[in-house]
């Protein structure tokens, strides 16, 4: 019988352990506590636990199950609320009241649910794996198939129709096999595909400077790197709440409780812009909160990512939130260092980078094992909390070097209220360019020489700033003055974007296509007309400026009018001189 | 009262900065309290934080001094740290430790709690959104505090961050006066100046017969310290969600706390985080404070108001930094405003409230309380970058506009962050916002939607002073 013979923080080491596997799940004490190996020396194993260690001993039994860390796939997975290990916290609230206390075993999936199961073959086709046997509607949008299982295949021997608990069988093969709806997999393990597809598509945000300047490609990788304050959890629920994924998963990874209340109050009332349904019917939330267990924390992003793989393979587009990766990359420090490992980087473990990119690597564009003519895709959106801000940390530095996207968040900009506080000359898409076919296709064909217009305007902005700095803005050169001008118009009339305004909040890809050119007219006619003589107090006190720096209050029917109205304003004022 | 003593070791091999080593120790359990007794009679107490085969490793709430491996014994006492609580409790003042230091009697043990309490279910929390009215303008106006928030103070050394602590817990009101409200106080490694401080202030508003204080000074046990926030959170919690009171928590300082667990963890010979700061501080800092919040059909709830002193005024200490990582804002003390003799010294720019937005708006404060706040914020920002070019160029060298923003920034500071120990309700904060607004052109109210502009602007010579 193996029993306890160190006890140190998350992690506990346990004596007669031979036989054991690398990440097997073991119970731990007389209340049973979740655990998982994670070194093995001799017959001595050490084993990272999922719930408070406090109260554990010496002596304490240690069990093994024989099995890895998985969690339960299947129909009702849409709108649940997990903890890091996959238990549904409505579930724990029930059993343990307001308080989460220990040792606590709930199913993942309701097996008492009965769903009605419609079947898309019949006795003696054959299926491989990957093949769909049939599908449940597991909510109004989401037609949620049911899959022949990795690894099975063969000739259907027997096919039910009807109302069917997850765990029933609802086919038989011939070689004996039986098919339930309810599938296991385990977490650390990359869920197969029949192969990866290009980054073509963007996952439109409703962000403009997302979309317009740095957007993220279906199945690629961002990461949102911010000190505290600088709005990273704003930014990433408002991406879940206005993307265009089919399946939203949110893994509140080590952040705040109350802000996973706010989530839980919010989603189920609000509307996907996409649908009209409500977002909670698309979302799936993991919560381990700051003060839940540590190795819980580090459980959860894979619990998350095995779930989102699943979707995938089904056919949908996934976004993957994972807020914050630095909390996870906290708590294999913490585990590490019980280890007793050589530390790298300060005090992360040398395998932090390798692990980082192993997880983002699980992001993609696939065709579906067995359905080659479906694909799914996952992207994954990674907030990073450096210390004290500063970029050169290990987990930014190891994000950037594996996610194609970076949103850089700034201190000044958040300072300043000027949301999302994303700075524009330090961001940047590598997806950009792959992009750019599908923007032309989208009603968008002079899209990336847009973009050129705008960073080179952005970029003079900020190389005149540091001259005005020295010498002031009355003494800058009209032309510089204009050049300012142009950009201070576009920053806050089109970059800034309130995600607590109504009509601001979500900026459809329409509006998107007609607004930049619209401000880049006004800084050209602005340049041509101080070429033309026009007195600069004249052109700074054009009346359309503070029209475009309200054009965000304007409801989405009436933009086109609004559009309208201030060209030609912008049209006659500066025709003739600067006479309203 | 007296514990059950079971088993007593006199096997202390080790004695290490605030640790002991004991061997041969049989069914010892983490986190088990322990108490030490010494040669001559005296008894400390202690914690099990590793065990390690026969080898349990403790750490002394106390001064280690005297223990001997070959005079001291251990006696295990087969629980965690625990806290008795009834409403009797209120009024009263503790060690850092929980012991009465009233020259009252012990709390009867009605009912018996583990200080390490456990985290709130999400899904069973309440979304805070009731808004807390401090008096303060910067805080109320512009970094609105609401019940069940966790909000720190970011202070340095020499600022005024305990006079603004209990400037609100003494005054902070909300909308409902049916409630009922306590203050819990944490002094951790505080001066006997600054207890004294607290108390009188407690004293004069009437606060103290409502309010619990457990006081670790600063020349008490320095690992007594890892208790402290502890046991007043349990109380907390008890006052909260047992009794329904609306309860205030103030823990300072908590850099002490952080030095604290820094010198037991280097006793451990972990390996150190940035600044020598153990890996797991964001976790143990944590532990403290997700204790705040509300709970789903409970009408209490806990607002935590902890002191950050900032070593050298660095807000990217990693003391601030990952309080600021786990808190919902922060309110941050500038030394420059201190200069100035601005009364609170509240620096808005690096402050925040993140849970602003659901205490304010129409039915709480006003419905153009969010538009004004982001108004004020921008101006004063680019107020602030004209006062650096100014003091480059000078002021001739900025356009006019330039000039009317250093006048607001001027104004900003002087009328409304400055208000001395003057309680503003929010209508006079509001009201004061928009009053300076008119230093300004009105085309620059663009964060203002113009049916709020039209509907509160103040017009030109009307109220003017």
């Amino acid at each position: 019988m193996s029993k306890i013979v160190k006890v140190s923080g998350p992690t506990v080491q346990a004596d007669k352990m031979s036989g054991c596997f690398m990440h097997e799940m073991a119970r731990i004490g007389s209340e049973e506590l979740l655990g998982e190996v994670i070194l093995i020396e001799g017959d001595t194993a050490t084993i990272q636990v999922y719930e408070d260690t406090q109260g554990l001993k010496i002596g304490d039994s240690v069990v093994r199950t024989g099995e890895l860390l998985s969690v339960e796939l299947g129909p009702g997975l849409l709108g649940s609320i997990f903890d890091g290990t996959q238990r549904p916290l409505p579930l724990l609230a029930e059993g343990l009241g307001d308080f989460i206390s220990r040792g606590a075993e709930v199913e993942s999936l309701d097996r008492n649910r009965k769903r009605r199961f419609t079947p898309s073959v019949k006795k003696g086709d054959t299926v491989t794996a990957g093949s769909e046997l049939g599908f449940v509607q597991e909510t109004e949008m989401i037609r949620h198939p049911i899959l022949v299982p990795v690894g099975a295949g063969g000739v259907v021997a027997e096919i039910g129709e009807g109302d069917f608990c997850i765990t029933d069988v609802i086919a038989r093969l011939e070689n004996g096999a039986e098919i339930s709806m309810l599938r296991k997999w385990s977490v650390r393990l990359p869920r197969p595909t029949a192969g990866r597809l290009p980054f073509n598509v963007p996952l439109l945000t409703g962000q403009r400077i997302l979309d317009t300047l740095f957007p993220i490609a279906e199945g690629g990788s961002a990461i949102i790197p911010g000190g505290f304050g600088t709005g990273k959890t704003v930014l990433e629920q408002t991406i879940a709440k206005h993307a265009n994924a089919d399946i939203i998963i949110y893994i509140g990874c080590g952040e705040r409780g109350n802000e996973m209340a706010e989530v839980l109050r919010e989603f189920p009332e609000l509307e996907d812009p996409h649908t009209g349904k409500p977002l909670m019917e698309r979302t799936i939330l993991i919560a381990n909160t700051s003060n839940m267990p540590v190795a819980a924390r580090e459980a959860s992003i894979y619990t998350g990512m095995t779930i989102a793989e699943y979707y995938r393979d089904l056919g949908y587009r996934v976004a993957l939130m994972a807020d914050s990766t630095s909390r996870w990359a906290e708590a294999l420090r913490e585990i590490s260092s019980r280890l007793e490992e050589m530390p790298g980087e300060e005090g992360y473990p040398t395998y932090l980078s390798s692990r980082l990119g192993a997880f983002y690597e699980r992001a993609g564009r696939a065709k579906c094992l067995g359905r080659p003519n479906e694909s799914g895709s996952i992207t994954v959106i990674g907030a990073v909390s450096p210390p004290g801000g500063d970029f050169s940390e290990p987990v930014t530095q190891a994000s950037m070097r594996i996610a194609s996207t970076f949103w850089a968040l700034d201190y000044d900009l958040a300072h300043q209220r000027h949301f999302p506080a994303i700075n524009w000359l330090t961001s940047y898409s590598l997806t950009a360019p792959m992009l750019a076919k599908w923007y032309a296709e989208n009603g968008r064909p002079n899209w990336m020489e847009m973009v050129k217009e705008v960073n080179a305007l952005l970029q003079r902005e900020e190389e005149l700033s540091e001259i005005v700095k020295i010498i002031g803005l009355d003494a800058m050169g009209e032309k510089e003055r204009i050049e300012i001008e142009s950009a201070r118009i576009f920053r806050e009339g089109y970059l800034r974007q309130s995600s607590y305004h109504s009509t601001d909040a979500f900026c459809s890809l329409n509006r998107q296509a007609k607004l930049p050119e619209l401000f880049l007219d006004y800084a050209r006619m602005i340049t041509k007309a101080t070429d033309e003589g026009m007195p600069l107090e004249d052109i700074l006190s054009a009346p359309m400026a503070e029209s475009l720096l309200r054009l965000k209050e304007v409801s989405e029917d009436g933009i086109e009018e609004a559009v309208g109205k201030i060209k030609e304003k912008m049209d006659s004022y500066f025709k003739r001189g600067g006479e309203a | 009262m007296k514990n059950l003593l079971t088993k007593e070791y006199k096997t202390v091999s080790t004695v290490k900065g605030p640790l002991i080593f004991v061997s041969d120790v049989r069914g010892a359990a983490l986190g088990e309290m322990v108490g030490i007794k010494l040669e001559n009679g005296e008894t400390r107490s202690g914690q099990i934080i590793e065990l390690n085969r026969k080898t349990a490793v403790i750490q002394v709430f106390g001064f280690t001094d005297s223990i001997s491996p070959d005079t001291t014994s251990v006696v295990f006492r087969e629980q965690s740290a625990r806290i008795n609580l009834s409403p009797l409790i209120l009024g009263r003042v503790f060690s850092g430790a929980g012991e009465p230091i009233d020259g009252g009697d012990p709390i009867a043990p009605r009912i018996r709690r583990d200080i390490h309490g456990t985290a709130i279910n999400p899904v069973r929390r309440e979304s805070p959104r009731d808004f807390i009215q401090t008096g303060i303008s910067t805080i109320d106006g512009m970094n609105t505090l609401v019940r069940g928030q966790k909000l720190p103070i970011f202070s340095g050394a020499g600022l005024p961050a305990n006079e603004i602590v209990s400037h609100i817990v003494t005054g902070a009101k909300v909308s409902r006066a049916e409630e009922t409200f306590a203050i819990v106080f944490a002094g951790m490694g505080i001066t006997a100046r600054e207890a004294e401080f607290f108390r009188n202030a407690f004293d004069s508003s009437g606060a103290r017969e409502h309010s619990v204080a457990f006081l670790n000074l600063a020349e008490d046990p320095v690992i007594e310290r890892l208790l402290t926030p502890r046991y007043a959170l349990t109380v907390a919690e008890y006052l909260a969600f047992d009794l329904g009171m609306q309860v205030l928590v103030v823990l300072t300082d908590m850099t002490h706390y952080c030095n604290a667990l820094r010198e037991v963890a280097s006793s451990r010979e972990e390996i150190p985080g940035r600044r020598g700061y153990p890996g797991y501080m964001y976790t143990d800092l944590a532990s403290i404070y997700e204790r705040a919040g509300r709970i789903k059909g409970k009408a209490g709830s806990i607002t935590q108001l902890p002191v950050v002193t900032m070593p050298d005024d660095d807000i990217t200490h990693p003391i601030a930094d990952l309080t600021g990582y786990i808190t919902e804002g922060q309110i941050v003390l500038d030394r420059g405003l201190h200069r100035k003799g601005v009364f609170p010294p509240i620096n808005v720019l690096p402050s925040l409230s993140r849970l602003m937005n659901q205490g304010i708006g129409d039915g709480k404060t006003r419905e153009d309380h969010r538009q004004w706040a982001d108004q004020l914020y921008m101006f004063y920002a680019r107020g602030i970058e004209q006062r650096k070019v100014a003091a480059i160029i000078g002021e001739e060298g900025l356009t006019e506009l330039d000039r009317e923003y250093l006048k607001f920034t001027d104004e900003f500071e002087s009328r409304f962050v400055h208000q001395g120990m003057y309680s503003r309700a929010i209508e006079e904060t509001m009201e004061l916002g928009w009053r300076l607004f008119e230093t300004l052109p009105e085309t620059e109210l663009v964060r203002i939607s113009r049916e709020m502009i039209a509907k509160y602007r103040v017009k030109h010579g009307e109220h003017k002073t």
